[in-house]
C-alpha cells in the first residue's frame, strides 16, 4: 500500500468540509498542520477517526497555547493525532478568544482526552464544553488563576534581588 | 463480564433485604494514599469498596507537580535537560536524549554516527534499569522478595555506567545538543561488557523464580486486563499497550538515533493483563541486551559530537587559550543564542511508552511553549476502569505493573 501523504489528507478534509473549513495549512518536519474553526472540531475529528483510509484513531496529545497578541484568538488548542496504521501524524489547531475560550470536548471519541483537557483547563483556563469532570488536575483546587497564561511571570513578583537580564533568564 | 456488569450497576450494595443484616453490602470509602508503601510514589486513590471489591476509584494527582512547562518557558534550551531528568527518573537518559533530539531537529544538527550509537546504548541501559525496577518490584508486591535482589545489583551496575559517562546516577543530565559530552571511557566499555555477560544470568535466575511461579501467576493472570481497543482509546503506549496486543513501538515505527540499524523484536501480549505486562517487559529486557550487544560490536569510529560551535560547549582548555572558544562558551552558558523559529514534535520510546516533546519556538532563547507528552500521565487515567470489580490487592498489583512514575505523571 502506498503511504498516505499529506496532500491526500488536505484533499480529503477539503472535500468533506469545504475549501474554507481549514486554513493555515503547513508542514513542519513532515507533520501536516491545519487550523480550523472551533465548531468544526468535533465533526472533523469524527471524520478523521472513521474514514477507512485516514484512520486517525490515536490521540497522542493535546496542548493548550496562549498568544496574548493575537486579538480574538488568544487561546489555542493543538490536537496531535496519529494514524498508527499509516504512520502519519497530524496537528489540528483551533483558536478562541480569551473572553470565551470555549472548545468542545473530545472525551466522547477519545477516552484519553479526559485528563488532557483537564490539564489544558487547569493551565490555560480553556473550557471544554461537555467534559464530564472539568476540574483542576495538577494544581491545587483553590488556585484562582491559570498559571501557564503568558501574563503570569515565573518569579515571585515581590522579589527585587533577581534581575532577569543579569541572570540570563 | 457478568461480574463486572453487576458491580457497575448502581444498585449494588444498596440491597438491604439480603441475608446477613443491613450493613453487609454497604459501600465503604477507602483512602489509598497519598503516601502508601505499596503505591511507590505519591498517588491518591479514593476507592469505593463493597467489602473486598472495588466499585469505583477516584484519582487525585499532582502531589509533586513542579510546573516544568512553565519553568521551561524561561530557561535557555540546555537548562531544560535537567528538568527532563526529573520526569521518569527511573530512565532519565531516555528523557535527556528525547529532549536533545527535539532541539537538534529544531536546530538542524546532524549527530555523528558514533554519538548516535552511544545514545542508543545509554537509552537501552536506561530501559533495562526501568524494566528491572518495574518487574522486580511487581514481584515484591506479590510477596516475592528474593528475585528482586538478584536483578537489582544490575541496576546498580547500570548506574555505575551512567556515572562513568556523565558523573551522575539518577538525574543524569546526559549528552549535549549535538552528541555526548564525552566519549565512552575504557572503564565504561569494560562495565558494559561485564553487564552483557552477567545480566543474562541474573535475569534467568529472576525469571526462574518468578515467571512460572504458581503464586505469581495466580496473582497476576487476568488481573487488571484491558483490551487493545480500550488501550488505544486511552492513549496507551509502550509495554502496557504492547501487552494488550498492539505492536506500536516508536523505535521501530519512527526510528530515531539510528535505531533502524539494529535488529530487535517487538514483543506483544494477548490479554493486556498484569502477567502480560510483566512478560512484555521481561522480553524487552532481552531485546535491549541484544541492541546493546549490536551497538557495542558495530560501534563506529569518529567524533562523539557534532561540529556545532554555536550550541556545543568547546573543550575547556580551548576556552582558556582561544578567544572564539571563550566567546562561544560564554554565549552558550548564558543562554544568549537564539533558536530558529519553528514547531517540532519528537517522540522517543521511553520506559513507559511514547515520550513526546512538542516545542514551539518563536526565535527566542527559550521555548515559547513546551509540552511534554508523558506516557504515564495519559495511561494512568485508565486505572479505575482496569481495577473496577477486582480486589484491593489486585489493584496494587495492577498499579505496580503499569509502572506509573509520580515524577512523570505530575511533571
Amino acid at each position: 500500500m502506498e503511504k498516505l501523504n499529506n496532500q491526500q489528507i488536505i484533499e480529503a478534509l477539503q472535500k468533506a468540509f469545504g475549501e474554507h473549513a481549514i486554513y493555515g495549512i503547513g508542514e513542519s518536519h513532515g507533520i501536516l498542520q491545519v487550523t480550523t474553526h472551533v465548531d468544526q472540531i468535533v465533526p472533523m475529528m469524527h471524520f478523521l477517526y472513521a474514514d477507512p483510509i485516514l484512520k486517525f484513531q490515536f490521540l497522542t496529545d493535546l496542548a493548550g497555547i496562549h498568544f496574548p497578541e493575537a486579538k480574538g484568538q488568544e487561546l489555542g488548542v493543538v490536537y496531535h493525532l496519529h494514524s498508527l496504521e499509516n504512520n502519519v501524524r497530524l496537528w489540528i489547531k483551533a483558536y478562541a478568544p480569551i473572553e470565551a475560550p470555549n472548545f468542545p470536548t473530545l472525551t466522547g471519541l477519545y477516552a484519553a482526552a479526559n485528563w488532557m483537557e483537564r490539564e489544558a483547563f487547569d493551565f490555560y483556563g480553556i473550557i471544554f464544553e461537555g467534559h464530564p469532570n472539568l476540574i483542576r488536575i495538577l494544581n491545587v483546587d483553590d488556585m484562582d488563576y491559570h498559571p501557564m497564561r503568558k501574563e503570569y511571570p515565573l518569579e515571585d513578583a515581590t522579589r527585587h534581588d533577581k534581575i532577569d537580564e543579569m541572570f540570563g533568564r | 463480564m457478568s461480574e463486572i456488569a453487576l458491580v457497575n450497576s448502581p444498585n449494588v450494595g444498596l440491597d438491604k433485604t439480603q441475608k446477613g443484616g443491613p450493613y453487609v453490602n454497604d459501600l465503604s470509602t477507602l483512602n489509598l494514599g497519598p503516601t502508601h508503601p505499596a503505591t511507590h510514589g505519591i498517588f491518591q486513590n479514593i476507592l469505593t469498596m463493597d467489602g473486598e471489591t472495588i466499585v469505583d476509584a477516584e484519582q487525585t494527582v499532582g502531589y509533586i507537580h513542579r510546573a516544568f512547562e512553565k519553568i521551561a518557558e524561561r530557561r535557555p534550551f540546555y537548562q531544560i535537560t535537567t528538568l527532563t531528568d526529573r520526569m521518569n527518573y527511573c530512565s532519565s537518559p531516555i528523557n535527556n536524549m528525547g529532549w536533545h533530539l527535539t532541539v537538534e531537529k529544531l536546530l538542524g544538527i546532524e549527530v555523528p554516527k558514533r554519538a548516535q550509537y552511544i545514545r542508543v546504548i545509554m537509552m537501552e541501559l536506561a530501559r533495562l534499569a526501568d524494566h528491572i525496577v518495574c518487574n522486580s518490584i511487581l514481584a515484591v508486591d506479590t510477596g516475592a522478595l528474593t528475585g528482586f535482589l538478584y536483578v537489582y545489583q544490575w541496576r546498580e551496575h547500570i548506574y555505575e555506567i551512567y556515572e562513568e559517562l556523565c558523573g551522575a546516577r539518577l538525574t543524569t543530565n546526559m549528552g549535549r545538543f549535538g552528541g555526548m559530552e564525552r566519549d565512552l571511557s575504557k572503564v565504561a566499555i569494560e562495565k558494559i561488557h561485564v553487564l552483557l555477560a552477567g545480566l543474562p544470568k541474573g535475569l534467568k535466575e529472576f525469571e526462574g523464580l518468578v515467571m512460572r511461579n504458581r503464586i505469581f501467576m495466580d496473582r497476576t493472570q487476568n488481573v487488571g486486563a484491558i483490551s487493545a481497543e480500550r488501550a488505544l482509546n486511552y492513549g496507551f503506549t509502550g509495554p502496557n499497550l504492547r501487552a494488550a496486543g498492539v505492536d506500536y513501538d516508536v523505535r521501530s515505527l519512527n526510528p530515531y538515533s539510528s535505531y533502524e540499524d539494529f535488529e530487535f523484536d517487538v514483543p506483544v501480549g494477548t490479554k493486556g493483563d498484569t502477567y502480560d505486562r510483566f512478560l512484555v517487559r521481561e522480553e524487552e529486557m532481552w531485546q535491549s541486551l541484544r541492541i546493546i550487544q549490536q551497538a557495542m560490536d558495530n560501534l563506529p569510529e569518529g567524533p562523539y559530537h557534532a561540529d556545532a560551535p554555536r550550541y556545543y560547549l568547546p573543550p575547556k582548555e580551548e576556552v582558556y587559550k582561544n578567544m572564539e572558544a571563550l566567546i562561544y562558551h560564554f554565549k552558550i552558558v548564558m543562554g544568549e543564542i537564539d533558536a530558529p523559529v519553528g514547531e517540532v514534535y519528537q517522540s522517543v520510546e521511553g520506559g513507559n511508552g511514547e515520550l513526546g516533546f512538542y516545542l514551539v519556538s518563536d526565535g527566542g532563547r527559550t521555548p515559547y511553549r513546551l509540552k511534554f507528552r508523558r506516557p504515564g500521565f495519559i495511561y494512568y487515567q485508565a486505572f479505575p476502569e482496569m481495577i473496577k470489580g477486582s480486589s484491593l490487592s489486585d489493584a496494587i498489583v495492577t498499579m505496580s505493573s503499569m509502572n506509573v512514575i509520580a515524577g512523570e505523571l505530575d511533571t
